[in-house]
């Protein structure tokens, strides 16, 4: 079955075209139509002159904005936990986050985000894609669409990795955008899995089976060319260059120092990783801190992850800033949805999606601003409603990227934000 | 000094399978702790608003005493029921005079970093152990409120204490079922036991979960039992079910489990031995509040007491028959456990 975006999708062509080039194979596509005004291209040279990077820690089954960015100590669904000031006068934070409180002046808070759902995979969905979940219609992942607006003609890897702690994987996420952005999985454990040509398998002997390969695929796509054979060969050109750099992958690389300072726990390694591929130009990198979903002793549970959280991801922005890449790198701190201001007869909080917080670091920001309130139970947003539409217009407005702008697929145009959603100007630098 | 209190009706027998509510109280917040003064004229609860309440048995006539910053969960007694000490979530050790009118502590101690969960007071009345999140068990003096001991060796948080009814050692359980027992002369380590069932690493939740919620030791002080949960498969939600782990208090081996039948979803937060040597648990969860309780040669319950609302703490009162328990509604129950009168 052939995809719909197969063979005049022009995010498809733009893709083959990509990949084909750099096999040396140009002649393949030159007797395809010209390639029509594409906005993307353009949108990608603006950022090309320096290149923005997304990197992205998703605190898996909803974190609480009660024990996270936005506490409210001393009242009934407070919680425990008191709130510490930060960096940034007059902005506090719960005292489960010390680390990452000494970086408010390298962040901004939103506090109102409002998805409207209370649903793991729909809001999840809302959340990274910006869209609503729709029966008719699929939206890119955040990471495929950066990937492919932050593109560069020389990319060598993968625009879109998630680093887990487990194995590695290829996801189905770049919609109409095609395979290419579509998300690759890597894992931390002892770099990339995999990786090494077989043992008896020398380089010559593999160079000549890749030449023979391609050689007979040119053939084959002269007559039967579809999407379908196009991801297939892409992600053949995809694992030859990620075993090329697969020392990249390896945080064992780092000094032992700097993986004390990330932490020894999964989301240490992943965050060392993630900062390794921005570092090396990959356009979006997303981590998950498993996991939140705390219907019973969410208290407790809270501690425990936001211990590991904390440290990582300040060793992370402290890392990314000592770099220089904080500049041009914007780093969201998202999670599904937050959890209900009252607590249940578990000490657990429940599914909240009407009223919750993100936070963002790094570039094309307000730096120290916390934008929308909830009213002192946490029950009621009171102040500057935004959801998922508007985080999206805001995340494309900081790397540089026109929101309103719109992608020609296929002759399709389709916007690359929800155009319902409006950015939230008052955080933009 | 007041004297303990006695039987109301010298003529009550303790009958656990007879346990009835006698009374209820409401306070207008989740409760959270309860505890008897040794005097019996009082019961104190603690609630999720911060505050501490010292209900008079009497007449149920309800005091607020505020000094804390965030729940606290743990009461304690001087041995003459004068004094309460009181710490909390928010770190603090607080002194609180029994027989003032005021609502404030006679004394602050900022004695931990993070939680503080548990709190024991000595058979003798003289020192204060405190468990803290900070992986420190602290002993201060009574009186004075002097730190006198730091006992450092878990490796995760410290959920509950024990001091021996001979005074001469102090228990503290954590969150990977150890148990650590130290002499109380100079509080050096003697050795540690291990309730391994009442612990689980959830790999797919990436989560350690369970603890050595309670402890008890039996009326001939040859068993400690302990409790908390086991069969934690979703740890997230609340699945998981009461058990005790019953050592041998001089070697550590387990002598025997004791389980709660149809209770899918709960937690132990409280044991005690009744005077007969039943052992009376408290569970609350997803399956409600209970009473169970076990006699020494059973694994499972021999009588359950279903209570009204789910339970998150329990107490024994001196007189033996009066069990106080504090729930998530805000009401404090006190349930007899004689033949209805």
């Amino acid at each position: 079955m052939k995809a719909k975006y197969a063979c005049q999708s022009l995010s498809h062509t733009i893709a083959r075209r990509d990949f084909l080039g750099a096999l040396g194979a140009a002649g393949a596509i030159a007797g395809m139509n010209s390639i029509p005004a594409f906005q993307s291209q353009l949108l990608a040279a603006q950022v090309a002159a320096k290149k923005k990077r997304v990197l992205t820690v998703f605190l898996s089954g909803g974190a609480s904005q009660l024990e996270t960015w936005d506490p409210k100590p001393g009242t009934l669904n407070g919680g425990p936990f008191r709130a510490i000031p930060t960096s940034v006068p007059g902005v506090h934070i719960s005292e489960l986050l010390p680390l990452s409180a000494q970086h408010m002046h390298r962040m901004a808070l939103i506090r109102s985000v409002n998805t409207a759902e209370s649903d793991h995979g729909r809001s999840r969905y809302r959340i990274e894609r910006g869209h609503k979940k729709s029966p008719t219609a699929d939206y890119p992942h955040l990471g495929a669409l950066v990937a492919k607006t932050t593109e560069l003609d020389k990319s060598t890897l993968p625009g879109h990795i998630h680093v887990s702690s487990g194995s590695g994987s290829r996801g189905s996420n770049a919609a109409y955008l095609g395979p290419k952005y579509s998300s690759i999985t890597v894992g931390t454990s002892g770099g990339l899995r995999n990786s090494q040509l077989p043992g008896g398998m020398t380089a010559t002997l593999n160079d000549a089976r890749q030449s023979f390969r391609r050689m007979a695929n040119e053939q084959f796509l002269q007559r039967r060319r579809t999407a379908e054979t196009d991801a297939y060969l892409q992600s053949f050109e995809q694992a030859e260059q990620l075993m090329q750099e697969r020392d990249l992958f390896d945080v064992s690389k780092e000094p032992s120092k700097l993986l004390e300072e990330y932490g020894d726990h999964d989301l240490g390694k992943q965050c060392l990783l993630a900062r390794r591929l921005v570092e090396h130009g990959i356009s979006y990198v997303q981590v998950s801190h498993s996991n939140y979903d705390t219907h019973a002793e969410n208290f407790n549970f809270h501690i425990e992850q936001l211990g590991e959280f904390d440290q990582a991801f300040s060793a992370l922005i402290t890392d990314l800033d000592r770099r220089g890449l904080l500049d041009s790198t914007l780093v969201l701190v998202l999670t599904e949805f937050g959890r209900t201001p009252k607590i249940n007869n578990r000490y657990g909080r429940d599914h909240w999606g009407r009223g919750f917080s993100i936070a963002m670091a790094g570039c094309g920001l307000q730096h120290g601003g916390v934008i929308g309130a909830m009213s002192d139970d946490g029950m009621q947003i009171k102040d500057r409603e935004v959801n998922q539409a508007d985080l999206f217009h805001t995340y494309l407005e900081a790397l540089g990227i026109d929101p309103t702008a719109e992608f020609d697929i296929g002759g399709r145009m389709i916007p690359i934000a929800d155009p319902t959603g409006q950015a939230i100007e008052e955080l933009l630098a | 000094m007041n004297e303990g209190r006695q039987p109301e009706d010298e003529s009550a027998k303790l009958d656990f399978k007879s346990v009835h509510i006698d009374k209820e109280w409401k306070h207008n917040a989740p409760l959270i702790g309860c505890r008897f003064d040794p005097s019996g004229r009082f019961v104190f609860s603690t609630s999720m608003d911060q505050n501490l309440q010292r209900w008079n048995l009497e007449d149920g006539q309800k005091v607020a005493l505020s000094g804390h910053e965030s729940w606290l969960r743990a009461i304690g007694f001087s041995k003459d029921g004068n004094r309460a000490f009181t710490a909390g979530y928010d770190g603090r050790l607080c002194f609180w005079d029994n027989e003032s009118q005021s609502t404030e502590p006679l004394k602050t101690i900022d004695a931990h970093h993070g939680w503080v969960r548990w709190l024991s007071v000595s058979p003798d009345g003289k020192l204060i152990a405190t468990a803290g999140n900070d992986l420190v068990v602290r002993i201060w003096n009574s009186n004075s409120g002097d730190l006198l001991h730091e006992l450092k060796g878990h490796q995760k948080h410290i959920y509950s204490l024990f001091f021996h009814p001979a005074g001469n050692f102090l228990a503290s359980g954590d969150l990977e079922g150890k148990i650590h027992i130290w002499e109380t002369n100079q509080f050096g380590k003697t050795r540690t036991l291990e309730a391994k069932a009442l612990h689980t690493y959830h790999t797919g939740q990436k989560v350690d979960y369970g603890g050595v919620r309670c402890m008890d030791l039996s009326k001939d002080g040859t068993e400690l039992a302990c409790g908390g949960l086991h069969k934690g498969t979703n740890p997230f939600a609340g699945v998981q079910e009461p058990l005790v782990v019953v050592l041998n208090w001089q070697t550590g081996d387990e002598i025997r489990t004791h389980e709660a039948t149809q209770i899918s979803h709960g937690i132990l937060w409280r044991l005690h031995y009744l005077q007969d040597g039943t052992l009376m648990g408290a569970s609350g969860g997803g399956t409600g509040g209970f009473l169970v309780f076990w006699g020494k040669e059973e694994k499972t319950d021999v009588h359950k007491f279903k209570l009204p609302n789910t339970v998150l703490d329990m107490d024994y009162a001196p007189d033996s028959l009066t069990v106080a328990a504090a729930h998530h509604d805000g009401r404090l129950t006190l349930s007899r456990l004689t033949e209805k009168a």
